[in-house]
């Protein structure tokens, strides 16, 4: 059976989700984030059949959900989910010279995770942070105006 | 000069709460619309001129006006996704002033007669979306939301829904699929949401900036709200204004309001030694300005299409003299190409190959023939597709090839940007 299970408040979570909405459907969205936070930042297959089960609703249809919307991660992350917004503003700002810069700085390919496990870099789309360009997202945090070295410090202070 | 309709207080922390927003009149103006006829405050909406500032620029009341006197439950969508690139004002206004929405919202939903409402915020807004459920709290026990508001016999309840990673769905039907837990891909209009909306009841969409809007035409009244911006365009609006400008921000003016007094005056101009080469005036979905253009530009719906662009969310894209315009198309169409949602053909395609083209000259590869193509392929996306995000693609392709046809040209003969030191960044 499935080697992935929620923790007794996930449980408690899900059920309570399912009758939050006007249809229980609209439950996904909030229980797939639920499965990210307690599966290391990413949903597994095993956890999408276990959520199935859970929920009472088709795997399918949850796999259609998870694989529309950005936020959810298929594949395992860094500790550190580090997103460079690379849009207009923030690009015109040097934003894509910022990611390679900590690309290099972290021995890191972009998207994929660093050898301790601690990072991931991934360039993103407008966060609404515009004003304050450059700008980075790590895991649920902003950290904005940022110039090369100051991006590295806020890196390297991470756990 | 900033008019603060709405932002006067978003500067005090205090205002983020309850207590700090009542401390500045916070609610009295819902104490004011529970006590009148629901069908007269969605008159004074139509009255004021108030159109909705998500982007389309729909009149408010007009769009109230559509529900359908069926008896069925009707709910209040806010349209919180912001996604546009250059926009950042609902952010701002989520995190400085949520009880303004929440107070906006419960008088909108009043007036429509609809007992629940959904505040829809992208999911990378975490402090958006830990400030206004914090504050949702806040006014349940205060008896703002809930059974019987304030004694008035009215009742209705709010919820935050929290989207993943989507830019479509800040299109309205996109949202709708999102929150019916579905992807979030846009439905055929019409029905238009107002008849058929979320579950296929009656739904109306507003923008966060809107719905806050309601609360000074409910409580000085439509003239008076008229009195800022021009006829056709009524009130203030926030704009965020981003890129090579000293001092960016989201700043708040009435409708009418010079393009280059918002930059030169509220925005601090350009940085020294640049001059203004191109100003997108309403996200990165609006046709770009050459710099001759803002020099006539007004920030009202009228003049902006005048121009050939358009208002949409008041997100100012300041583009000086250092970018290579050709660079900042490929950025853009990167964008589109990677929110297109696929549903429709002309869009799924189009965005796929104007990205494609743009990169292609870019990397050095371009033909002179590729720069019509980009016009051609263009023309074929539009006003064929499901939603509007294909041709907001295809109008900046548009505008960016015709406005800066040189910049085009010299990278496809030289293969390098025609602007000094504007290299271009592969990713
Ligand atoms: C591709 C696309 C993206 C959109 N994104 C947003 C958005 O992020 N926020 C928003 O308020 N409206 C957005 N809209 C506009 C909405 O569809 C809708 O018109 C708006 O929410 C209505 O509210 P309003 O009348 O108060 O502006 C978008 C439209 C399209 C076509
Ligand atoms: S126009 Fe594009 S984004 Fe809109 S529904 Fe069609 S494919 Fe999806
Ligand atoms: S363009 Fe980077 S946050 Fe908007």
């Amino acid at each position: 059976m499935a080697d992935f299970q929620l923790s007794a408040e996930g449980v408690e979570f899900v059920k309570a989700e399912l009758k939050r909405y006007e249809t229980p459907l609209s439950a996904v969205i909030p229980c797939l984030y639920r499965v990210q936070k307690e599966n290391q930042g990413w949903v597994s297959p095993e956890s999408v059949s276990y959520l199935s089960q859970l929920m009472d609703i088709p795997e399918a249809h949850i796999n259609e959900v998870l694989s529309f919307y950005t936020m959810f991660n298929r594949e395992p992350v860094g500790r550190h989910h580090v997103q460079v917004c690379c849009n207009i503003s923030c690009a015109m700002n040097g934003a894509r010279e910022l990611t390679h810069h900590l690309c290099k700085s972290f021995d890191v390919k972009e998207g994929e995770v660093s050898k301790d496990g601690k990072l991931t870099i991934t360039r993103v789309e407008c966060l609404g942070s515009c004003g304050t360009a450059p700008m980075m997202q790590i895991n649920d945090r902003y950290y904005e105006n940022l110039s090369p070295d100051s991006a590295v410090k806020i890196i390297k202070e991470l756990e | 000069m900033e008019i603060k309709l709405l932002s006067e207080h978003y500067d005090k922390p205090e205002y983020r709460s309850l207590e700090g927003y009542k401390k500045h009149d916070g609610y009295r103006v819902l104490a004011k619309a529970l006590k009148m006829d629901p069908k007269a405050i969605v008159e004074e909406v139509k009255a004021s001129g108030l159109r909705g500032r998500g982007g389309a620029g729909f009149p408010t009341g007009v769009k109230w006006g559509f529900l359908p006197d069926n008896g069925e439950p009707r709910y209040l969508l806010c349209n919180a996704d912001e996604g546009e690139p250059g926009t950042f004002k609902d952010r701002l206004m989520m995190e400085r002033a949520p009880h303004q929405l929440i107070e906006g919202m419960i008088i909108s939903a009043f007036a429509i007669g609809s007992k629940k409402s959904y505040i829809y915020i992208r999911g990378e807004y975490d402090d958006s979306i830990r400030i206004v459920r914090e504050a949702l709290k806040e006014a349940y026990s205060a008896g703002f939301l809930g059974q019987n508001i304030l004694g008035s016999g009215f009742d209705h309840d709010m919820d935050v829904y929290v989207g993943a990673g989507a830019y479509i769905c800040g299109e309205e039907t996109g949202m709708i699929s999102s929150l019916e837990g579905k992807k979030g891909q846009p439905k055929l209009k019409p029905p238009f949401p107002a008849v058929k909306g979320y579950l296929g009841k009656p739904t109306i969409v507003n923008n966060v900036e809107t719905l806050a809007a309601v609360i000074p035409v409910v409580d000085k009244g439509a003239q008076a709200y008229r009195q800022h911006g021009t006829e056709k365009s009524a009130g203030t609006k926030l704009f965020s204004v981003s890129g090579n400008v000293v001092k960016p921000g989201t700043y708040e003016v009435a409708l009418g309001y010079p393009l280059m007094d918002l930059i030169n005056n509220e925005c601090g101009g350009l940085k020294p030694g640049r001059k203004l080469k191109a100003v997108i005036p309403g996200g990165s979905s609006a046709p770009v300005l050459t710099a001759e253009e803002c020099a006539q530009a007004n920030m009202d719906y009228e003049s902006l299409a005048q121009l050939g662009s358009m208002l949409g969310s008041g997100a100012v894209i300041v583009i000086d003299d250092s970018n290579c315009m050709v660079d900042l198309l490929g950025v853009i169409m990167h964008f589109y190409h990677h929110e297109s949602c696929g549903q429709c053909t002309p869009c799924r395609e189009g965005t796929g190959w104007l990205n494609k083209i743009v990169h292609s000259v870019l990397s050095g590869q371009g033909r002179l023939q590729d720069i019509d193509l980009i016009v051609r392929v263009s023309e074929h996306m539009m006003g064929r597709t499901i939603c509007a995000l294909s041709d907001a693609a295809a109008l900046p392709a548009i505008s960016f090839v015709k406005k800066f046809r040189d910049e085009f040209e010299f990278y496809v003969r030289e293969g390098r940007s025609k602007v000094k030191g504007a290299a271009h960044v592969e990713m």
